[in-house]
């Protein structure tokens, strides 16, 4: 049966609708008004996402692909709004409103007195909207305005709690560097256009095939193949989204934003835009070996180095991003090998469990009263078990341990790469495999810090009835020690913050005022609906999803590229790969890490300190994160304000208005003096001209006669 | 015989001692007014000559013209001169600049 | 009434100006009210130019024509095609916005405001709706006194200065327009811009008279280097005269390059060609760090809006080298038309950017972003509005900023992928100097006493900025209307290019 368009414009429109509702009549409907009416919307976005991926998938409705609306149409160009719907896009809408959901539904626990309540009820809900516009659209416009609307949404919610010099910071920075990425991807769309002469998917892709041999003109010397100019450029885009090296600075800097968001959009959805977008274009990705190499080494890069960082970092929240941004590495490396069904597959077990890990941490972070750094945690596993035990789920998975789901998409892509002939495949493959270490590392370090040892804070009775029980300090400024690296780069914004942080009626780091305990259900519920499938849709789906060419004409594979085809007949059900796995060195590497950090941080915690000192250097290259921003900040933030200091003092006002306007009227000043001076005022200087004038007319008019 | 060049020669001489007590005076106003009196009488004296000499009694005509409009100007000039005099207490035309630019 | 159609919507508003002026400043609400009537109708007749015109047709359509001064061969003709129609809509639309924009915020003598204002507004129809040359000059130069006024009676402290720059500049530029126009009736004997446009030119005529309108349009766009009158008068300028110029003035300027330039020098146009495109781009990189650094709310928006005009002579001048160099005609229409489009949503955007920075200036009197800090704390619907209008200025989808500026980065990758990645920087400036003054002016604390008194908008600027929002958003949604408007007119313009004089 094919699908109505009305359903899907009620998918789009329901989150808009509930936005705009929440948004602007927020003081009207009240609080639980707001958050009844955005979950409802996103219930029946929900609801009839399942119900397209099951007609979609089981029901055997054909694809759909139909445009809503004309949006221009200038000769043979035309754009326009429409959908097109296929089982990728069917599966990014349920990945993306049941994680959406779950994340309104914590919201109300996390976000309970805060006073923006409302509002960001309607920004989640316009990020819903944003994205769903952006994974359904059947053109590159719609795309674009997908892509960049969730980039404001990301602005908006980083930015969220506006008073706090750090998160508006680090919002104007997101937003920039999305920016950088959304330069080469408007270039990207652009040569689209001039290549195939459409906007259109499905019209681009079916004539893909003519871009070989063709190229671009740059100079009269240097030709470039048209489809690894287009395929690179479209990639510079998804850097920017989905945080590639060299343009991740932004992620670990979103931790700014309230938790629900940096699970929704910095982990689940948004950041996996530009590896849902790279999978739908793959059949231009598949025309240039050159293209799918840079996509390949930029993410093993991301993978390895951006996971190191991770095993350093004290914010509980950090650790995730960081390893969110290694995550997004080894996906990207997925696309680089072509096995894009293994990257949309470990985008969509990632979407689970690192959106259960950030919750996660966020209950945790309720639980400690908005202390984020786990040099202050330990032990939390007896105050909140429903935590304690769903966040180990999301740590397993992530780590990759078999039979839970990150394992059978993380284990694909590593195993992809190692069979892959791509240049580049054997630097990915050592990446991907040191990365496995590394992000069990990390992870089983935060596990420790945070749930088991010794308790490393104490409880002590203020009475600061005033403050209550709240969770709107949040919309205070913290004073963190990892704050300090971002505020360091923005010194001004800094210098009033530890004042601030004199107001929080003594609370100095490490004491709290009331013990931890559990989380309400709201926020629970969403934890353990996420460790379901954290733990399972990896078995259930790997067979199909990877293997069986489920994504159809969706995703676009040239035969000798097809490395998931070959590991396809290798693959005998998700009982056998598990325990062949247990085998596998990503497995091995786990141990080993699960080994180290477990002596470390459970039996020996002096440890820790110890090696810290013994590679100091290398831990202060990790900490100051290769330096990255602080070279970014210097060359492109200071540097820019100092060309534009140097544009407007030396061309404008110098050049320009000093000598070429006030100096052609400063000349004419000059004249006029000088000629002033002839005006003595005395009669007979005037006669005297007069006569000299009478002469000199007379005496030419002489020799002219002559 | 007085032929029309002595009338033409004695209007320059007079007109050239005229242009000269315009330029060497710098002290009275009144020794201005009075060269550019001069100035005109040396212009008469040409118009007559050639009115004589050119038989066209056109010329006449403009010199009585030239004679009230220099006696209507010689009072102009002198009222004012009495008015300066009055506000500035001189009539040195080194210290009348006020026209300087 | 539909013969004089745009007679009517010229002297409405000037004649309607004589009442208001007659109200006196005893009757200030009078005036007011009046001056808001007249607007209104002349934003109601010039609604009925949309059933009257047929944009199925090319040419100009409601002409009229009547000899003026016989000796000369002067007529007042007019008429209108797809592109002055759209922005006579626009300055109708301004028209409005300024004078309940103005309200209470004129004190000083506002009956002779809101007159110099319909005043200005008549006069700049007419320059979107002649079809003689001279008459053309005629409303140009016309259009100064007006502005002139506003600047200098109810503008900033150096007031005078801003003035004197403002029209010694604008008046400097088309003085070597009026030159040219002599040469052309000379060679001609008519000012009728169709018969211009088809008087066959030598080259080198040709590239003398370019100049000559390029000197005069580059400064009423403006293009680098002849920018530095506008940051001067805006600053100083009040709110309504800075939305009427960012929003309309600076049109006029690029109308005058689709009108004159192109269609009587094509030759000199294309072989010059790449002097705008290198000019624009400059303006595109180069005034975006210009603008990332200035201190004045007013002087970065208006910075900016020379960054954002460059894409209309990019887009228009592009044409050439899509039409000439490449025969791609749709290309060519692609980037004459975000030009266009780019024209009317600069005129909303930069519009309501100033109608906000004006809503600041009526509560804090000072333009200083270092004065601000933290605005949305005390006014958070002036938040919503300001951090919606900063979007559009830096082109984000959905918005009517983002229209213009994608087609002509796509038409523009067609000519030469480097002009495409230079335009294409104002991506990465624009939301950098945009967002980098929100983050200054609204998010953060409220440190300044002063701000945590601000009241939030009332209705009035609510309206105001309402009207704005819902046009920027209405034309980034859905630009089809606008662009099928023009389309007819636009290809005619670049059918002309593709004709050779020489």
């Amino acid at each position: 049966m094919e699908l109505s368009s009305s359903i899907l414009l009620t998918i789009a429109l329901a989150p808009l609708v509930g936005c705009v509702l929440a948004g602007f009549f927020g003081k009207q409907i009240g609080r639980v008004g707001a958050h009844s009416i955005t979950i409802l919307g996103l219930l029946i976005s929900f609801g009839l996402s399942f119900y397209v991926l099951y007609q979609i998938a089981f029901a055997g409705a054909p694809v759909y692909n139909h445009n809503i609306y004309t949006w221009f149409e200038i000769g043979k160009y035309t754009g326009s709004v429409g959908f097109l719907i296929d089982r990728l896009t069917a599966m990014m809408m349920v990945v993306v409103t049941f994680v959406s959901l779950l994340v309104h539904v914590y919201t109300i626990g996390y976000m309970a007195d805060d006073p923006g309540y409302q509002r960001f009820f309607s920004y989640i809900s316009l990020f819903t909207f944003s994205m769903l516009m952006l994974v359904m659209s059947n053109n590159f416009l719609q795309l674009f305005f997908g892509w960049e609307a969730v980039g404001l949404v990301s602005y908006l919610l980083i930015g969220f709690w506006f008073k706090r010099p750090t998160a508006i910071f680090a919002s104007l920075k997101a937003f920039v560097v999305n920016r950088v990425g959304d330069f080469g991807f408007l270039l990207g769309i652009a040569a689209v256009l001039y290549f195939l002469g459409t906007l259109d998917y499905a019209t681009a892709f079916a004539s893909a095939p003519t871009l070989v041999g063709k190229t671009l003109t740059l100079t009269q010397n240097i030709h470039w193949d048209a489809a690894t100019v287009i395929c690179i450029l479209l990639f510079i885009g998804a850097m920017g989204k989905s945080a590639q090296v060299p343009l991740h600075v932004w992620l670990p800097d979103s931790m700014e934003g309230p938790t629900p968001i940096s699970a929704l959009i910095h982990a689940a959805t948004m950041v996996t835009a530009g590896i849902f977008m790279v999978a739908r274009m793959s059949p231009f990705y598949e025309l240039s070996e050159t293209a799918l190499s840079v996509v390949l080494v930029i993410g093993a890069t991301g993978a390895l180095f951006t996971g190191l960082i991770g095993i350093v970092q004290n914010d509980i929240k950090r650790v995730v991003a960081y390893s969110t941004l290694s995550q997004l590495g080894y996906m990207t490396v997925a696309l680089g090998v072509s096995a894009y069904a293994g990257a949309v597959f470990h985008l969509m077990t990632h979407a689970f469990f690192k959106a259960l890990l950030f919750l996660g941490a966020g209950s945790v972070i309720i639980a400690m009263h908005h202390e984020q750094d786990m040099r202050y945690m330990g032990g939390l596993r007896k105050y909140m078990p429903i935590t304690w035990i769903t966040m180990w789920v999301g740590a397993l998975a992530l780590c990759g341990v078999p039979f839970f789901s990150g394992f059978y998409s993380k284990d694909a892509i590593i195993e992809a790469v190692h069979d892959s002939h791509r240049w580049g495949a054997g630097y990915a493959y050592f990446c991907v495999l040191a990365g496995a270490f590394v992000t069990a590392t990390y992870t089983f370090r935060q596990m420790y810090m945070t749930f088991h040892g010794k308790e490393r804070f104490r409880v002590e009775h203020h009475h600061h009835d005033a403050h209550g029980h709240g969770h709107a300090k949040d919309t205070h400024a913290h004073h963190h020690p990892v704050h300090a690296d971002v505020a360091g780069l923005h010194a001004h914004a800094m210098t009033d913050d530890p004042a601030k942080h004199g107001d929080h009626g003594g609370h100095e780091p490490g004491v709290l005022e009331h013990a931890p305990k559990e989380s309400p259900w709201v926020v629970t519920l969403p934890l353990i609906l996420l460790a379901i499938p954290s733990l399972l849709v990896g078995a259930v789906t790997a067979k199909p999803l990877l293997y069986s060419g489920w994504f159809g004409g969706a995703i676009h594979v040239n035969e000798a590229n097809n490395v998931l085809g070959e590991m396809a007949k290798e693959f005998n059900g998700w009982a056998s790969a598990g325990l062949q796995g247990l085998t596998q060195p990503p497995f091995i590497l786990v141990v080993i890490a699960f080994l180290i950090t477990t002596y470390i941080y459970l039996f020996n915690p002096a440890m820790a300190g110890k090696i810290k000192t013994a590679f100091k250097p290398i831990w202060t290259i990790l900490d100051r994160k290769f330096w990255v921003d602080e070279i970014y900040f210097a060359i492109f933030a200071r540097g820019g304000v100092k060309l534009g200091r140097m544009f407007w003092k030396g061309g404008d006002a110098a050049v320009i208005d000093g000598v070429l306007i006030d100096g052609s009227a400063s000349l004419v000043q000059r004249i006029a003096a000088g000629m002033r001076r002839v005006q003595s005022g005395y009669l007979y200087h005037y006669a005297f001209a007069m006569i000299l004038g009478l002469i000199l007319l007379l005496g030419g008019y002489w020799l002219i006669g002559q | 015989m007085i032929t029309l060049s002595h009338y033409i020669v004695l209007g320059a001489i007079l007109f050239c001692i005229s242009v000269a007590g315009l330029f060497i005076n710098r002290k009275n106003v009144i020794v201005l007014l009075m060269a550019i009196e001069l100035m005109l009488l040396a212009v008469n004296i040409n118009f007559i000559a050639f009115s004589r000499f050119g038989h066209d009694v056109a010329g006449q005509v403009f010199v009585f013209f030239i004679l009230t409009v220099a006696a209507a100007e010689s009072a102009i000039g002198l009222a004012i001169l009495v008015l300066l005099f009055r506000n500035r207490s001189t009539v040195n035309v080194a210290e009348i600049d006020s026209m300087k630019g | 009434m539909f013969n004089h159609l745009l007679s009517l919507l010229i002297w409405l508003p000037i004649v309607g100006a004589v009442p208001v002026l007659l109200a006196g400043s005893g009757r200030p609400n009078t005036a007011r009210w009046l001056a808001l009537l007249m607007a209104i109708l002349t934003f109601a007749i010039s609604l009925f130019l949309i059933p009257q015109y047929n944009p199925g047709v090319s040419g100009m359509q409601l002409v009229e024509s009547h000899l003026w001064i016989e000796s000369l061969n002067v007529h007042y003709s007019l008429g209108v095609d797809g592109i002055s129609v759209a922005l006579i809509l626009l300055t109708t639309f301004v028209g409005i916005l300024v004078i309940v924009g103005a309200w209470e915020v004129i004190q000083d003598k506002p009956h002779q405001y809101m007159a110099a204002m319909l005043v200005l507004e008549g006069l700049m129809i007419g320059v979107f709706c002649a079809t003689d040359a001279l008459l053309f000059y005629v409303f140009f130069e016309a259009m100064l006194i007006p502005m002139f006024i506003i600047i200098g009676i109810w503008g900033g402290p150096r007031r005078v200065y801003a003035t004197l720059k403002f029209f010694i500049y604008t008046f400097f530029g088309s003085i070597f327009m009026l030159v040219g126009l002599i040469y052309l009736y000379l060679k001609a004997g008519t000012w009728d811009l169709h018969a211009l446009a088809a008087l066959p030119l030598s080259m080198t005529e040709q590239s003398w008279l370019f100049f000559a309108f390029l000197i005069a349009f580059a400064v009423k766009v403006p293009m680098v280097p002849v920018h530095t009158w506008l940051p001067d008068a805006h600053v100083e300028a009040p709110t309504g005269g800075s939305v009427v110029l960012a929003a309309v003035m600076l049109k006029i300027g690029g109308y005058g390059f689709l009108r004159f330039s192109l269609p009587i020098t094509p030759d000199a146009s294309e072989h010059f060609a790449w002097v705008v495109i290198a000019l624009s781009l400059i303006a595109v990189v180069y005034i975006g760090y210009v603008a990332l650094v200035q201190e004045d709310m007013k002087k970065l928006v208006a910075y900016s809006s020379v960054a954002h005009m460059g894409f209309v002579t990019l887009g228009v001048f592009i044409a050439f080298m899509l039409v000439r160099d490449h025969g791609n005609t749709d290309a060519a229409r692609l980037g004459v038309q975000g030009a266009m489009v780019q024209m009317i949503s600069h005129g909303f955007v930069s519009g309501a950017m100033f109608s906000c920075i004006g809503v600041l200036y009526d509560r804090m009197h000072t333009r200083l972003i270092k004065d601000y800090g933290g605005v949305v704390n005390v006014m958070p619907w002036f938040g919503f509005f300001y951090v919606f209008f900063a979007m559009a200025n830096c082109g984000l989808p959905g918005t009517s900023g983002f229209v213009g500026e994608f087609m002509v980065i796509l038409s523009s990758f067609s000519a030469n992928p480097w002009i495409a990645l230079f335009a294409a920087f104002t991506l990465i400036i624009g939301a950098a100097y945009t967002l980098w003054l929100v983050k200054r002016v609204l998010w953060g604390e409220v440190t300044n006493p002063h701000v945590a008194e601000m009241k939030d908008i009332n209705g009035r600027e609510w309206f105001v900025l309402g009207a704005f929002a819902a046009a920027v958003l209405v034309l980034g949604v859905w630009p089809e209307p606008l662009i099928h408007l023009m389309d007819n007119s636009v290809n005619q313009i670049v059918q002309m290019l593709a004709i050779h004089k020489v």
